[in-house]
C-alpha cells in the first residue's frame, strides 16, 4: 500500500517533502515522487497521510 | 531597461532641487513639535525611527526613496486561504502567493547579490512566500538569512507569515537578527475565519471549520505577543474582503494594538474569476476606493496605519510600485559569473538620503504653516493625484505613469493616502481612449492630478471629468507642491471657480505592475 503524487495538478511547493514521516518524498527530474518502498500512508504513525493532508493541490492520492 | 528609476536621475534632481545646505535645520532633521506629522521621529521612538526609516514597508517616507527584494524561497504553505490559489504562476499578475521562479536558498543568495550591485536603493530582503516563510520547518528561510547575514551585511532581513507556525520559531527568529516580521490577521473571530480558512495543517492534521480557525487565531496572538516582548517590530496586514471581515478590522486593529503591533496594513481583497481563488470563483467582491479609506480612516488612533502597500509578489524587486524581477531571472544571473560584495554605492545612497531628509521637515512645515494662515485651518481636505517615480518628486509624465499617489492635502497638512494602479495611458508615442477611461475611474475622488508632463489630450478629458490636470510643478517635491496646489484650489472654491469632488468615489484596479514602458 502507498500514496503517489498526480504531477499533472502538482505545484511542486514541496510541503509533503518535509511532512512525511518514512522520507519517501523526493524531488526528482522536476517534479517529486513518492518511493512505494517507503511509503507505508502513515498506517500506524498518524491519523491520515500526512502528503495528503498537507497537499494544496489535493494530489496525493492512494496508488 | 527603459522602465528604469536610475539612481542618476533621482540623485541628480536631488543636488538641484535639494533646499540650499545653508538652511539652519538640526541634523536630527526634527527641529519642531511636529514635524514628521507621519512619520517622522516626533511621533516615534528614535530607536524604532532608526530601524525603519530605510525600509520602504515599515515608513511610508522611506518607500520614496528604499527598495525591497523578495526572495522565493518558500513555496509550501500550511493553510488554505480562500483569497489564494497556489496553483496560478504568471509573470504578468502582481498580488502575494505569485512567482515565476522558485530559488534554493543558494540562488537566492547569488540573486541578492546581483541586485544589490545593480539598485544601490535596496535596503531590505524578504521572505514572503509564495508559501508559507515558516511552513515545512522553516528550512529554506532560515537557511538563506543565515547565509545572507554573513554576505551581505548591511542589508535589513525580515518575512511574512500567517502565524500558524509562529511561535515556534520566534526564537530562531531573534537569533537570525531578523526584526521585522509582517502577520497576515484578518480576523480575531473564528466565526469570521471559517468563512476566509477553509483549512490548516497543523500538528500533523488537517483542521477545518471553526477549529481550524480557532487554532490559527490563537496561534497568530501568542506569536504577535511573543515577538514585540522581544523588542522585535511586528507589521499586521489585513485583507479587506467586504460582507465578511470589513468592519470587523476595527476589532483585528483593537486587538493587534493591544499586542504592541508597530504597524496596520489594511489592503483590498484581490479577486478575480481568472485567478481561479474561491473568492474569485464566487463572485466575492473587493472594496472600492472609497470604501477602503473608510475602514482605513475609522481605524486611524489604533494601531498605526500603512497605506502605501502595492501587496506585491513574493519575488518582487525593486522600488515598491514598480517590478525589475524581469531583469534578474536565473538565467540572467547565472550568466553574470563572480559576483562581488560592495555596499559603497549603497552606502553613498543612504548618506544622499539622509541629507535630503534633513532639510525636507523645514520646508513641509513651511507650506502647510502658509496654508493655514491664507486658507484657515478649518478648510476641508481634498485629494490630489500624483505621477512619480520616486524620490517623493512629481517626476513622471501622465501617459507614462503606471500608478498614481494619492494624497490627502488640507490645512493640516499633506498626507499619503493611498494608490491607483493604472494601465499605462501613452504606449509608443499615441494615446489610448478606452486606457484613459481606466485612469480616470481610478482617480475619480481626486481634485487634481499633478504631474511633470501632460499632453493636451488627456488634458481636455481630464479637465471634462473635473479633474484638473496640473504640471506648473513639475520636479517639486510632492508634499510642499500639494499644500501650495491646496492654497490656490481653496481660494477659488471660495469665489466659485472650481466645484467640490467631496462624495466621489473611484474604482481600484489590482493588475500586474511588470507592464513594460514603450
Amino acid at each position: 500500500m502507498a500514496y503517489k503524487i498526480k504531477s499533472a495538478e502538482c505545484t511542486v511547493c514541496g510541503a509533503c517533502e518535509a511532512e512525511c514521516p518514512n522520507i519517501a518524498i523526493s524531488f526528482k527530474k522536476g517534479t517529486y515522487i513518492i518511493d512505494p518502498t517507503k511509503c507505508s500512508e502513515c498506517e500506524g504513525q498518524f491519523d491520515s497521510p500526512q502528503c495528503a493532508s498537507v497537499c494544496p493541490a489535493d494530489c496525493c492520492v492512494p496508488a | 531597461m527603459g522602465n528604469v528609476i536610475s539612481l542618476d536621475s533621482i540623485l541628480g534632481l536631488g543636488e538641484l532641487k535639494a533646499p540650499a545646505e545653508s538652511t539652519p535645520v538640526a541634523a536630527s532633521g526634527c527641529s519642531s513639535s511636529s514635524c514628521g506629522s507621519s512619520d517622522g521621529p516626533a511621533d516615534m521612538d528614535p530607536a524604532v525611527w532608526e530601524k525603519v526609516k530605510n525600509h520602504p514597508c515599515y515608513s511610508e517616507e522611506a518607500h520614496h526613496y528604499f527598495a525591497r527584494m523578495h526572495v522565493a524561497v518558500a513555496p509550501a504553505c500550511n493553510i488554505q486561504c480562500n483569497y489564494c490559489n497556489r496553483k496560478y504562476d504568471c509573470s504578468n499578475e502582481s498580488r502575494p502567493g505569485v512567482v515565476s521562479e522558485k530559488l534554493t536558498p543558494d540562488q537566492a543568495i547569488r540573486k541578492i547579490l546581483a541586485v544589490a550591485q545593480e539598485i544601490p536603493q535596496l535596503s531590505v530582503i524578504g521572505i514572503a512566500g509564495p508559501g508559507d516563510s515558516l511552513a515545512a520547518g522553516a528550512r529554506n528561510t532560515f537557511a538563506t538569512f543565515e547565509h545572507l547575514q554573513k554576505k551581505a551585511p548591511d542589508l535589513k532581513l525580515c518575512l511574512s507569515t500567517n502565524g500558524l507556525a509562529l511561535p515556534e520559531n520566534v526564537e530562531r527568529i531573534a537569533q537570525y537578527n531578523i526584526d521585522h516580521v509582517t502577520i497576515t490577521i484578518n480576523m480575531v473571530d473564528p466565526e469570521i475565519g471559517r468563512h476566509i480558512y477553509p483549512w490548516i495543517f497543523y500538528k500533523h492534521k488537517r483542521w477545518t471549520g471553526l477549529d481550524a480557525a480557532k487554532i490559527l487565531h490563537e496561534q497568530q496572538m501568542l506569536g504577535l505577543e511573543m515577538l514585540t516582548a522581544r523588542g522585535i517590530l511586528v507589521k499586521i496586514n489585513s485583507v479587506m474582503i467586504p460582507g465578511v471581515n470589513d468592519t470587523h478590522l476595527l476589532d483585528v486593529n483593537k486587538a493587534v494594538k493591544a499586542r504592541g503591533a508597530f504597524l496596520h496594513n489594511i489592503m483590498p481583497l484581490i479577486s478575480d474569476p481568472a485567478h481561479g481563488t474561491h473568492f474569485g470563483l464566487t463572485g466575492q467582491r473587493g472594496p472600492t476606493a472609497q470604501e477602503l479609506k473608510v475602514v482605513q480612516d475609522a481605524c486611524e488612533g489604533g494601531a498605526k496605519l500603512m497605506r502605501h502597500c502595492r501587496q506585491c509578489r513574493a519575488d518582487a524587486v525593486g522600488l515598491l510600485g514598480e517590478d525589475r524581477g524581469e531583469e534578474f531571472t536565473t538565467d540572467k544571473i547565472e550568466a553574470m559569473g563572480e559576483i562581488g560584495y560592495d555596499e559603497e554605492a549603497r552606502r553613498t545612497y543612504r548618506d544622499h538620503v539622509e541629507a535630503e531628509r534633513a532639510g525636507r521637515h523645514a520646508s513641509k512645515e513651511a507650506a502647510k504653516a502658509e496654508v493655514q494662515e491664507t486658507v484657515g485651518a478649518e478648510a476641508a481636505p481634498i485629494l490630489i493625484a500624483v505621477a512619480t517615480k520616486g524620490g517623493e518628486r512629481i517626476n513622471e509624465h501622465f501617459g507614462h505613469a503606471k500608478e498614481f499617489q494619492i494624497y490627502e492635502v488640507g490645512p493640516s497638512g499633506a498626507k499619503f493616502v493611498g494608490h491607483r494602479r493604472v494601465d499605462q495611458y501613452c504606449e509608443g508615442g499615441s494615446g489610448d481612449a478606452d486606457t484613459l477611461d481606466g485612469v480616470l475611474a481610478a482617480i475619480n475622488d481626486c481634485a487634481a492630478v499633478l504631474v511633470a508632463k501632460i499632453g493636451g489630450c488627456p488634458s481636455k478629458s481630464l479637465e471634462a471629468a473635473g479633474i484638473e490636470p496640473v504640471d506648473r510643478f513639475a520636479f517639486e517635491y510632492i508634499e510642499e507642491s500639494a499644500l501650495a496646489y491646496f492654497k490656490d484650489h481653496a481660494e477659488r472654491l471660495g469665489r466659485g471657480a472650481v466645484q467640490s469632488r467631496a462624495g466621489q468615489d473611484a474604482v481600484i484596479r489590482t493588475g500586474a505592475l511588470t507592464a513594460r514602458r514603450a
